[in-house]
């Protein structure tokens, strides 16, 4: 029992020493304020004003920047059903990016199909690619879904490469752009304005699910998941649920992204891409919404700032990655912030 | 009738049979103990009853119709809830969530109804809230509600199990080892819980237990098994002077002199 005491003493004063981090401790202030509901508000609010009206200040390359970060926080929030609300490791994101993008780009290129019709097919072509990885993999364990989500990428993008109807090498190209009741979607403003709608729907969606049924669902299942089916849930067909749902968001995404482009290569959706979402993802926080969006903002726009020092900024990034991941291992902005000291402390009190 | 009737049940893992043609019954209403030596084959048993084991042989019929090729989140859907031996709560989620999970398998809203949140849909979630709320009443931590399981004590963290195995609203509620790791008072606490749960929510009990005073005092009937097989069944006082118990227990006359 004494030594028992001990140990959880040294605990108890290690965790005690990180949060005496003062950047630490602000940042987790920060986050407290945005808590209190007023607060929430009046920033979401400033936000979006200053989001839309954004586009008639400033230049070109911002405004293409910016429409890259919402396309990455719609990718983002897809990924985080699968690997922050489920717990599921996916390392082929990217390969539903790029069933969406080419089922819109084919249809549109090949069958002259309008744009909004091709968005149903597109999302049910997710459905279809989910359910062929998903089923068999993921009675198994996480391990192996990672493994063959891997394998997924990989093999989506050689067989693009080498089918006549994905073009090949080339890709796609000369994809038209669609009409938005009758207003010709060609400028960048005009995808801008698409992809910020994009995200705020897949934000306000994200956040729907993670307060429902079956969003508790897969958080039990994230947690323990014997436990979970102990408590009734189909473990198997939750998860499934949402490895399907998020490879749809990810297929949306890549059907806007085909039309913005007008041209798609097999090129587009390399591994690399992959594993830039997740890290995305891990780097925000998994789980934690705005966490997400602050990992896909950051992932974006850091290559970006640091253009001017070329090949270096990967350097840099890495390092700042790497000392990110020491202070804060869950992420930018956590889920939760581990319950608070104090009730460990009572907790540790009635324990012994 | 009886509730759950387990006949001939055998569960082999290659050459090692933990249970070994274990056959009794379970009446509907009442407080009954499966007790053993370690490694008796108690929680295997409870993981054949629940689905996690798949049984090779044998027969498990629950009110009548057999539960052996079912999945664990069938069984619990049909009214079987168990507890975990070692506790097994969603550490990282609040006392309610937790709660709340167990009311999974009662509900049915899907995607339409968490994206729209039609009526039907806000009713459930109302329903879900009473029930946990009403579990979380009755194993009397509900002033808890809002902490992360993982930062209570052990005993509360106990109690959340319960709860949790309550908020499924069960037929048969299935402990293991219930009393692991409490103190005196706790234990007292748990012997009236078990009784109020079975008078006051008609909910059957069956429970796996090494503390013998526990199970004397809160057991209408007691099955014995060791090495997988069932060696005795019966009353308290029954089981107690049944030799062959002593003898799983204590070991044999001659052993005591060595």
């Amino acid at each position: 029992m004494k030594e028992n005491q001990i140990g959880l003493q040294t605990a108890d004063t290690q965790t005690a020493a990180k949060q005496t981090n003062p950047l630490v401790r602000f940042v987790d202030k920060l986050y407290e304020l945005f808590d209190n509901r007023k607060i929430r508000f009046s920033v979401i609010a400033v936000a979006v004003a200053v989001l839309l009206y954004l586009p008639m200040r400033t230049n070109m390359y911002f405004m293409e920047v910016m429409t890259n970060v919402w396309f990455y926080v719609v990718m983002c929030l897809g990924l985080n059903i699968i690997v922050g609300f489920a717990g599921l490791l996916s390392l082929g994101y990217a390969a539903f990016f790029a069933v969406g993008a080419y089922t819109t780009g084919i249809l549109i290129l090949r069958y002259g199909m309008s744009f909004w019709l091709t968005l149903p097919i597109s999302a049910l072509m997710a459905v279809i690619a989910g359910l062929a990885i998903g089923t068999p993999t993921l009675k198994l364990r996480s391990d192996y879904l990672a493994i063959v989500t891997l394998g997924f990428g990989e093999m989506t993008r050689l067989a693009a490469r080498n089918m006549a109807i994905t073009g090949r090498a080339t890709g796609l190209v000369g994809i038209s752009r669609p009409y938005f009741f009758g207003l010709h979607l060609y400028k960048i403003n005009h995808y801008y304005y698409a992809f910020l709608a994009l995200a705020i729907i897949a934000i306000f969606i994200s956040y729907r699910l993670m307060d429902s049924r079956l969003g508790r669902a897969w958080k039990c299942i994230r947690e323990d998941e014997d436990a979970a089916e102990a408590m009734g849930i189909n473990v198997v067909a939750i998860r499934l649920y949402a490895f399907i749902l998020g490879s749809v968001f990810g297929a949306l995404a890549g059907s806007f992204m085909a039309i913005k482009m007008t041209a798609i290569s097999p090129d587009s959706f390399l591994f690399t891409q992959s594993v830039n979402i997740l890290l995305a993802v891990v780097l925000g926080g998994m789980g934690k919404i705005p966490g997400v969006i602050l990992g896909a903002f950051v992932m974006v726009i850091f290559p970006e700032v640091f253009r001017g020092i070329g090949q270096y900024r990967m350097l840099i990034f890495g390092l700042v990655l790497l000392i990110l991941m020491i202070y804060r291992p869950q992420g930018l902005w956590p889920e939760r912030s581990g319950g608070g000291p104090i009730e460990e402390k009572t907790c540790k009190d009635e324990v012994i | 009738m009886a509730l759950l009737d387990i006949k001939d049940l055998t569960l082999r893992f290659g050459g090692i049979v933990p249970v070994n043609k274990v056959s009794f019954y379970i009446e509907e209403g009442s407080i009954e103990s499966l007790i053993g030596p370690n490694g008796a084959g108690k929680t295997s048993l409870f993981n054949c009853l629940t689905g996690f084991y798949k049984a090779q042989e044998g027969d498990i019929l629950f009110q009548g119709q057999s539960v052996m090729k079912l999945k664990p989140h069938k069984i619990t859907e049909l009214g079987m809830a168990r507890t975990f031996q070692n506790l097994r709560l969603f550490k990282n989620l609040t006392v309610m969530e937790n709660i709340m999970s167990g009311m999974h398998c009662r509900t049915s809203a899907g995607l339409a109804g968490a994206v729209f949140r039609p009526p039907a849909q806000k009713a459930e979630e109302k329903k879900i809230k009473e029930v946990a709320i009403e579990c979380l009443d009755f194993v009397g931590i509900l002033d808890k509600k809002d902490r992360i399981a993982k930062n209570l004590p052990y005993g509360d963290q106990r109690r959340v199990e319960w709860a949790r195995a309550l908020a499924t609203q069960p037929k048969l509620l299935l402990l293991d080892e219930p009393a692991a790791g409490l103190n005196y008072d706790e234990k007292m606490q748990l012997v009236e819980l078990i009784r109020r749960i079975r008078d006051e929510l008609k909910i059957t009990v069956f429970l796996i237990e090494h503390d013998m005073g526990l199970v004397m005092k809160v057991s209408e009937r007691i099955f014995v098994i060791d090495y997988g097989m069932k060696i005795a069944e019966g009353t308290v006082q029954e089981v107690q002077n049944n030799p062959r118990v002593i003898e799983a227990y204590l070991g044999k006359e001659e052993d005591k002199v060595v």
